[in-house]
């Protein structure tokens, strides 16, 4: 029985639910996303509070350009498209196509990731803007901070799981992984999707 | 087959087994050593509160070292005793009672003990390194900020690294009674401790994110410059009592609601009769938990939110009343007409029924915003809270223990030192408290090193330091019991109390695959329904087949001492940042190793099964 966990033919529909520590692990996972939802409800909270706490430094508006941080919501949104794509080629069991749109996925949250540090990077040198120039710059940095070590974090576990099962394929036993890695992905996803509505968008209109 | 070998097997051999178990049962006995442990430590330090606070103008310790006393009584009883020790309790008894194999994630269930045990561990290093946190367990903000030294920078690493701990172990447990229970055993078929353990897992998995990220914001404050609670740079120290709160007020429920499910099992079995309105039970478990996290502003009274901030959160406060006086009444149903056995956790539920109502009185007193004023940081509120924890959660703890300690390690602790315990321990904590509520009410601040003669304050002060040593001697009495039950080590049956859930339906302490074959659950009360209507025996539900096993792992110790590690250098820096850099690569390495090492564990065949007959278990 255990061998059967590792062949990668012959797999059920749902290959990431099919084991009872798959079916396990994917519900853990929603209920650690939910945990995670609010550790970033306690960031936002926080930033919400102290967004105009900008002391003498600068304010939003001195900062935030909305075109940088409008490509890099197309990037980490069609990442988030191409890891659907991922797993729809996972529930037809073919590896193959898996692995390239999870490697498109990487791809886009490095580009990501290199927009945020360029980010981040303008802001100190450019603005004096740094994390200890106000509460706001505490606040700003620790926010989206956060959530590029989330990106950061999502992208060494696709790595890992791409290259650890490249010679192997797909099976019982990896599947669950490659679910709930993609799942981490969404979520990262979909707190970015605040990120930019609560603090570009509404420090900017 | 596990417990008999490591009777022969060396000291070493069995330390490794628990180094790398994961085993919830065993795992339960790593959370109560360790709880207990905490539980010896954090009593200590009470002691040296009450007798510095035994006379007025007293010098017995400075009030430097007082200040970190006070702080670490309150930190180590909560994080350290209390959540350790119930969280032994559910990992001893709740797969048992669903009549589940093992835990969801049994890797992550000793990944959460470790992370909790290193980071207890971190919390005390700081009496060795220059002076404990100081600025009491709420460690508000900007005082958190003043205090010199290190001690509240390990205060907020040590319980950051512990509260992953309790969060993993919390989702650990949601999944298991999701996803693991026996055909048959049906959420309104649940014994309410199994229910008690879910919610409080929920409220785990809720709350304790808020105090990750304030403690985050403590530490980035602290060590790395940032301005979170720095008002001249534009920071709020309001945030951290928010943050702190909504973290901190769940946390009582996570504290209390498993002690009310211990009472829900005590009370049916010694009264013979069905828990009474077992499903308003589960109703008002939830509610509580729902409502518990609407309140925590109640703690805020006195910072000045406004009238109708305030009114809101009292009227929530009041209302969390309703569903516990369910709760009490249920208990008292279900003991009118039972045939009562007076066994020592019987005595330590029907202790806990008054002594909880009154700690839940003088809570609404608290909860009218108005009078709070009033009672704000004053000995009346110290009173109210031990009342609800000692009366109520670490009663609950001890009834527990006592009433599965045959299950855990199938020996019978001494009967009649238990009621000795509880008499003791009783008596001491109603003289140690039930005079601090008068202290309050005249006055008299908490968290103060002195007070001054001839105020009023004298006799009464005098009175609770008695009552303390009563407690301890008690605590005393119990760890005695303790040791001689285990040195004796006669071993009880499968069922000594002639109880009614599922774990008394294998042996004591249970095969660590604990059902060789998944019990068929048909009502509540499982074993009781076969003792009326069968031969007292559990029926199977599935035919003899081979058992899926985890694997032992040394990694979780591993991934937490990585951590362990790692904090000294985040708090230490300069040099120190080495050790940053060598915990971390500890942690991640281990991590990976644990993604990309296939782990399939191991199958126990069902001839094996033949070679064990007269385990006691059914089937």
């Amino acid at each position: 029985m255990a061998d059967d966990m590792l062949k990668s033919g012959n797999l059920p529909e749902h290959p990431e639910r099919a084991t009872l520590e798959g079916s396990n692990k994917f519900m853990g996972f929603w209920f650690f996303l939910g945990g995670e939802t609010v550790l970033f409800a306690s960031l936002f909270g926080t930033f919400l509070a102290l967004r105009n706490s900008n002391a003498e430094g600068p304010a939003r508006e001195d900062v935030f350009g909305l075109g940088l941080v409008f490509i890099m919501t197309i990037i980490l949104l069609t990442s988030s498209l191409t890891s659907v794509y991922a797993m729809y080629h996972m529930r037809n069991h073919s590896f193959k196509k898996m692995q390239l749109w999870l490697g498109v996925t990487v791809a886009l949250g490095l580009a990501f990731l290199g927009f945020e540090i360029y980010e981040f990077v303008h802001y100190v040198h450019d603005y004096e803007f740094g994390f200890r120039t106000s509460a706001f710059g505490s606040a700003f940095y620790t926010l989206v901070g956060f959530h590029g070590a989330h990106v950061a974090f999502g992208l060494l576990w696709f790595i890992t799981l791409m290259i650890r099962n490249n010679k192997r394929g797909l099976n019982l036993y990896n599947a669950p992984k490659f679910y709930i890695a993609s799942l981490y992905w969404h979520f990262i996803d979909v707190v970015w999707v605040f990120i930019f509505t609560v603090v570009y968008l509404m420090g900017m209109v | 087959m596990s417990t008999t070998a490591n009777n022969k097997a060396g000291f070493g051999s069995a330390l490794w087994d628990y180094l790398t178990t994961v085993d919830h049962k065993k795992i339960a006995i790593l959370y109560l050593v360790a709880g207990m442990f905490f539980f010896i430590l954090g009593g200590l330090q009470a002691m040296l509160i009450r007798i510095q606070l035994i006379s007025p103008d007293n010098e017995f310790i400075s009030a430097q070292f007082y200040n970190e006393v006070l702080t670490m009584h309150g930190t180590t009883m909560i994080f350290l005793a209390a959540m350790p020790l119930l969280f032994a309790l559910m990992n001893a008894v709740l797969p048992l009672q669903i009549g589940a194999r093992d835990v969801a994630f049994p890797f992550i269930n000793a990944l959460g003990f470790w992370l909790f045990f290193f980071g207890g561990i971190f919390l005390n290093v700081s009496w060795f390194t220059g002076g404990a946190p100081d600025v009491g367990w709420t460690a508000y903000a900007p005082l958190s900020l003043f205090s010199e030294g290190h001690g509240v920078d390990y205060y907020a690493i040590g319980l950051q690294i512990s509260g992953i701990g309790t969060l993993i172990g919390g989702i650990n447990f949601i999944v298991t009674v999701v996803n693991m229970r026996a055909p048959g055993m049906t959420y309104m078929r649940m014994p309410l401790f199994t229910w008690t353990a879910f919610i409080a897992s929920v409220l785990i998995l809720f709350a304790f994110p808020a105090l990750t990220v304030g403690l985050f914001l403590l530490t980035f404050d602290r060590l790395f410059g940032a301005h979170f609670f720095n008002p001249d740079m534009g920071g709020n120290v309001i945030i951290w009592e928010h943050l702190f709160w909504i973290f901190g007020h769940p946390e009582v429920y996570i504290l209390i609601l498993p002690a009310f499910g211990v009472f829900s099992e005590v009370i049916p079995t010694f009264a013979k009769k069905r828990l009474f309105g077992y499903s308003s039970m589960v109703f008002a478990t939830v509610l509580i938990a729902f409502l518990g996290f609407m309140v925590w502003a109640h703690h805020m009274f006195t910072v000045g939110l406004g009238p109708i901030a305030n009114s809101i959160f009292a009227v929530a406060t009041m209302a969390i009343a309703v569903p516990t006086g369910i709760k009490i009444f249920n208990w008292l149903f279900t003991l009118w007409g039972g045939s009562i056995r007076m066994t020592s956790p019987m005595v330590f539920a029907l202790g806990f029924i008054p002594t909880f109502t009154i700690g839940g009185m003088t809570g609404v007193m608290l909860a009218s915003s108005a009078a709070d004023y009033q009672y704000h940081d004053s000995y009346f509120v110290v009173a109210h809270f031990h009342y609800v924890i000692v009366g109520g959660v670490v009663l609950g703890i001890f009834a527990g223990l006592i009433y599965w300690w045959p299950k855990m390690f199938g020996t019978m602790l001494n009967e009649k030192l238990n009621h000795w315990f509880f008499w003791l321990f009783f008596f001491g904590f109603h003289l140690t408290f039930f005079f601090q509520h008068f202290l309050g009410l005249m006055g008299m601040p908490r968290r103060y090193w002195k007070f001054l003669p001839d105020q009023g304050l004298d006799l009464f002060n005098l009175i609770s330091t008695i009552g303390a040593f009563f407690m301890a001697i008690g605590t005393i009495v119990f760890l005695y019991n303790v040791v001689v039950t285990q040195m004796k080590n006669v071993k009880v049956g499968p069922d000594p109390w002639d109880a009614r859930t599922l774990e008394w339906a294998i042996a004591s302490p249970p095969p660590f695959y604990n059902f060789k074959q998944l019990p068929l659950v048909r009502g509540l009360d499982p074993l009781w329904i076969e003792k009326m209507e069968n031969n007292g025996r559990m029926q199977p539900a599935e035919p003899l087949g081979d058992v899926h096993m985890p694997n032992n792992s040394f990694v979780p110790f591993v991934m937490s001492l990585g951590l362990f590690i790692a904090g000294f250098g985040v708090m230490y820096q300069g040099g120190m940042w080495i050790l940053a850099g060598i915990g971390f690569a500890i942690t991640a390495g281990s991590l990976l190793y644990r993604s990309i090492k296939d782990d399939l564990g191991y199958h126990i065949h069902k001839e094996d099964f033949d070679k064990e007959e007269g385990d006691g278990s059914n089937g």
